[in-house]
């Protein structure tokens, strides 16, 4: 590793800036594939689903987590344990419904969208409706169904991007036909 | 590392995505839609790290920096052997390929491993244009999870 001293690149960052830049060779080629923004959303949501449904395998392996008694713990996880771990930021948790139903992740620096700059003519496209994705497929296979969507994006001009989460229901285990 | 495990999920869905969106399963397509997000990454990937670095003294050199930096980087080893016939043509051995260790030794996936080193011959050939180098990159898996990329320098 002669170089390395000469280039003067700090690995741990680029690894995060080869995760960003994958991301977003990603979307391009989906933009590239559809012309309608929300088609774009839906594929990048079903991606994250995709991701989601494995990546929670991931984290109960590495973590230690017991089973959360309320939905905010659930908020404090996801923030806390979650996106630190994954993607090295700490969404504050706020916004809570009176219900406690119903709280919002606001992100400062989201690290999908570094080096990104919306193209023009593209008001409807969620660029990181990946994230939707992977928190609904990750929840769902620990029996929670939960609503995700962004309510503001700083790509879009927004002084913060924030991502509302709504829980819906508890899902039960489906046990397979014929079976008891 | 945790956040190398998104990477790699996030490859293999990309690589899911590519071919649940063809219409019928077109190889060459697919493959080549593939090689084309690589290329990408490549491009925007090498522009980020030479920044700052000292200029290259050769063809070889520049190989020399993908073989180490680059692939360090990107698959968090280095190469394992580097040969050339000094005559544009490289050929590039790693035993155990980042993207191949979830896949099983047999013979089983063989089939499939085409499809997960499209993308990173596309990130190569980015990473080699971006330096000035035209090339065209290709790779083959004879046993899981080694494989070669042998890159053809194009001249003019």
């Amino acid at each position: 590793m002669s170089r390395q001293g000469t280039r003067g690149v700090d690995p741990r960052k680029v690894n995060g800036e080869l995760f960003t830049l994958t991301y977003g060779a990603l979307v391009a080629q989906l933009l590239r594939d559809y012309e309608d923004d929300d088609e774009v959303n839906k594929q990048l949501e079903k991606m994250g689903y995709n991701i989601g449904v494995r990546l929670i395998e991931d984290f109960l392996a590495r973590n230690n987590s017991s089973r959360c008694n309320d939905f905010r713990e659930t908020a404090e996880i996801i923030s806390k344990v979650g996106f630190k771990m994954y993607l090295g930021i700490t969404p504050v948790v706020s916004n809570w419904s009176p219900a406690g139903d119903e709280f919002s992740l606001l992100i400062e620096n989201n690290p999908l969208a570094d080096f990104v700059e919306l193209p023009p003519g593209h008001n409807n496209l969620n660029f990181s409706n990946l994230l939707c994705g992977v928190l609904k497929g990750a929840l769902e296979m620990v029996q929670m169904d939960v609503d995700v969507r962004f309510v503001q994006d700083q790509l879009k001009g927004d002084n913060i991007t924030e991502l509302r989460l709504k829980f819906l229901r508890r899902l039960e285990d489906a046990i397979p036909v014929g079976e008891d | 590392m945790a956040d190398e495990v998104i990477l790699e999920y996030l490859h293999m869905e990309i690589v899911n995505y590519i071919y649940r969106s063809s219409e019928k399963p077109d190889q060459d397509n697919c493959l080549s839609k593939l090689e084309s997000i690589g290329y990408r990454i490549g491009q925007s990937l090498v522009e980020r790290f030479t920044k700052d670095g000292t200029r290259f003294k050769d063809e070889l050199d520049t190989m020399k920096f993908i073989c180490k930096d680059l692939w360090n980087f990107v698959y968090k080893k280095q190469i394992d052997n580097l040969r050339t016939n000094h005559q544009g043509v490289y050929v590039l051995q790693d035993n155990k390929f980042r993207f191949l260790t979830q896949l099983s030794n047999g013979k089983q996936y063989m089939d499939y491993a085409p499809k997960l080193l499209a993308l990173p011959c596309g990130l190569m050939r980015g990473a080699l244009a971006n330096l000035g180098i035209n090339s065209i990159v290709t790779a083959e898996v004879t046993a899981m999870p080694a494989c070669k990329f042998q890159i053809q320098i194009q001249r003019t």
